[in-house]
């Protein structure tokens, strides 16, 4: 016992005096969040649109100033002929028009109705469908209560979106940021720090000793996992305080399956180490055959559900896909850890296979 | 009985042969020496009775234990010192020596008397990382660290490989210190000039122990006629005198040449012959074999 506290004393010598790879590894979680909640942000907000309408129309004006008042829109230009739209389009100036037909007010309480286009720069095509849903929604709010107010019955729809009501692209990401973090810090961190003792020859010394390999590479493990939880927590107070995304379930839950998401990230790691014999090698599996899937296929980016079939199934033994679906459980639905349970059992028995397998692996020579 | 005991160990990567038959017996309290160049198999005997590699066939017995079944309890016994400097570069001095004391369950105090001697050129920069020391001074460091668990064996690889000639003198000089403890100590090295300093050397290239024996006996049992040529035109001396009648072969040794020379060989005909070739200052005369003669002779067989 005497000696892992020598070794856990040991590697936070290494962990502390490298002052670079601390400071990446604390502020790393901070400009992600940062980066993500306020850059890459998704959410629709002053679009450039033009309106096109052949003759001066006080109903459309009406449409115009409630888009220009949301915080979505700002009408930028009003034109008069469909050839300007393709002008303006092609600028880049106006990332939507919004075409209406003529007599556009007289025929609005017809039976017929009026005619209205909405034409849409589609070279992003998530932000295209955007802003036709939220242009939608504003004309459709108006046009109800004009038929309202002309006495018509205006078929209603309403849309609620449940566990994020303002769509906030933050409930998505921070999920899928705290997957990727803790899996970078605990696979790619500890399996390099093992690897680098191979590559230095202090593996060699320490082999030569009484201490069992198993004690070596176990306080390797104990350092990461301090500063996972540290950056949980950033993670967390970040995304509560600054982007605003509560915590809506069990904190105590929460914690749990984090805290086995980084045990089986640390075994990941461990199973690395015990294969790779350079640093380089480590972090080339680490790097690409961790990240790549971790950012693609754990559901972060792309929906799982609308994967091909194969993708779905190679996605079934990433790691970040389970944990992050059982924070958006957990956090952003705010459900009990019950409805979590099997995401949970899936982590575990992903830590037990791993450590199985180090173990098996782990040398107690050189080669 | 014997510290070690090898027997017949053979050592293969891939196609290249590390070791090939390697066969000796180590006396507890000797300081035993394995002497060869870069390559000839050295480092892997080394990891073999350090427990860290398995042989191809062989076996091999330390302190009476078995490198292979009992390496938990050798490993309590045995202090290695590998051939690259093997410490925490980014810990201080004082911070090693604790660590690796306490990997043996020890502390620096119960053993302070081991490695007082070694120690006290360390005492002054005891603050300083490791990666900051001298060459000389990193391998003190290595061979504290090496101590620190009281062995009841010791290995070196290559201790004072790129170290300064002052510094590789005191090193050896605590080498015989601490086999004044009764420590067995086995080390390798390159520089022939440190094989006197061995009770027995072993010769070993490409895998192979040529020889082993006390340096004095394997000097005087150089059985070859050795000369010793040097002119004021060293540069192409060489080769004038390999191309000489009855010189079997020659080589550079210090500031002179030495070569080995058959039964018919006219020492006034090589001085003639080298005045011709535009020779001057000659100086001619047989000489008396050293370790790396003997070693060079062996390898030629």
């Amino acid at each position: 016992m005497k000696q892992f506290g020598a070794f856990i004393k040991k590697e936070f010598y290494h962990i502390l005096r490298d002052r670079r790879t601390v400071l990446i590894v604390l502020v790393m979680p901070v400009v992600l969040i940062v980066l993500f909640g306020f850059a890459l942000s998704t959410e629709v907000r002053n679009v450039d649109i033009a309106i096109l309408t052949p003759e001066p129309d006080r109903t459309i004006e009406q449409i115009a100033d409630r888009l220009d008042a949301s915080e979505y829109f700002t009408v930028r230009q009003w034109l008069r002929t469909p050839d300007e739209i393709d002008r303006v389009m092609k600028s880049g100036e106006i990332q939507m028009v919004i075409a209406f037909g003529p007599h556009f007010s007289g025929n609005v309480l017809t039976p017929d109705g009026s005619q209205m286009q909405l034409v849409v720069d589609a070279s992003d095509s998530n932000m295209a469908q955007s802003y036709v849903s939220y242009a939608s929604g504003i004309i459709a709010d108006f046009s109800r209560e004009l038929a309202a107010t002309g006495g018509g019955q205006g078929i209603e729809t309403q849309v609620q979106f449940l566990y994020n009501p303002q769509m906030k692209s933050a409930y998505n990401f921070v999920p899928g940021i705290m997957g990727l973090i803790m899996m970078l810090i605990c696979a790619m961190m500890t399996s390099i720090s093992i690897v680098r003792e191979k590559e230095m020859g202090t593996m060699e010394v320490l082999l030569v000793s009484p201490v069992r390999p198993v004690y070596i590479v176990v306080s390797k493990m104990v350092p990461y996992f301090v500063l996972s939880c540290i950056n949980l927590l950033t993670i967390l107070l970040l995304s509560v305080f600054v982007l605003k995304v509560p915590v809506a379930g069990s904190l105590a839950a929460l914690g749990l399956v984090s805290l086995i998401y980084i045990i089986t990230n640390l075994s990941l790691g461990l199973l690395i180490s015990t294969m790779a014999q350079q640093q380089v090698i480590a972090l080339m599996f680490s790097g690409l055959l961790l990240m790549v899937p971790a950012i693609v296929l754990s559901g972060m980016v792309f929906p799982v559900e609308s994967m091909p079939p194969l993708l779905q199934a190679i996605s079934c033994i990433v790691p970040p896909r389970w944990y992050i679906s059982a924070v958006r459980k957990l956090m952003i639905q705010g459900l009990p850890l019950i409805y979590a349970w099997k995401e949970t059992v899936i982590l575990i028995s992903m830590a037990v296979v791993l450590i199985a397998a180090s173990l098996k692996l782990l040398n107690n020579r050189l080669e | 009985m014997a510290a070690v005991t090898v027997e017949n160990i053979t050592k293969r990567y891939g196609d290249t042969v590390a070791l090939d038959g390697v066969s000796f017996e180590v006396e507890p309290g000797e300081l035993f020496g394995i002497i060869g160049p870069d390559g000839a198999g050295k480092t892997s005997l080394f990891r073999i009775i350090a427990t860290l590699i398995l042989a191809d066939s062989g076996t091999a017995t330390v302190l009476g234990f078995d490198v292979v079944k009992d390496y938990k309890e050798l490993r309590k016994r045995i202090g290695y010192m590998p051939g690259r400097f093997s410490l925490y570069q980014d810990m201080t001095v004082e911070e090693n020596l604790a660590f690796f004391a306490s990997v043996f369950g020890t502390t620096i105090e119960a053993n302070y008397h081991l490695v007082e001697g070694i120690y006290k050129f360390l005492e002054p920069f005891k603050k300083r990382r490791a990666g900051k020391l001298s060459g000389g001074m990193k391998q003190k460091l290595a061979l504290c660290c090496a101590l620190i668990h009281k062995p009841d064996i010791l290995y070196l690889d290559e201790p004072t490989t790129g170290v300064d000639p002052v510094s590789r003198k005191e090193f050896w000089e605590m080498l015989k210190q601490l086999q004044q403890e009764g420590i067995t100590i086995i080390v390798s090295t390159p520089y022939m000039d440190e094989a006197n300093l061995c009770d027995r050397i072993a010769l070993i290239q490409e895998g192979r122990f040529m020889q082993i024996d006390t340096p004095q006996r394997i000097r005087s049992g150089y059985s070859a006629l050795l000369w010793v040529v040097r002119t004021n035109r060293m540069h192409s001396l060489l080769n004038d005198v390999r191309a000489f009648p009855g010189v079997d072969y020659g080589y550079a040794f210090g500031e002179t040449h030495h070569f080995v020379a058959g039964e018919g060989f006219d020492p006034e005909g090589l001085k003639r012959y080298l005045r011709d070739l535009g020779h001057g200052d000659i100086v001619l005369y047989p000489g008396e074999a050293t370790i790396e003669d003997c070693y060079m002779l062996l390898a030629k067989q």
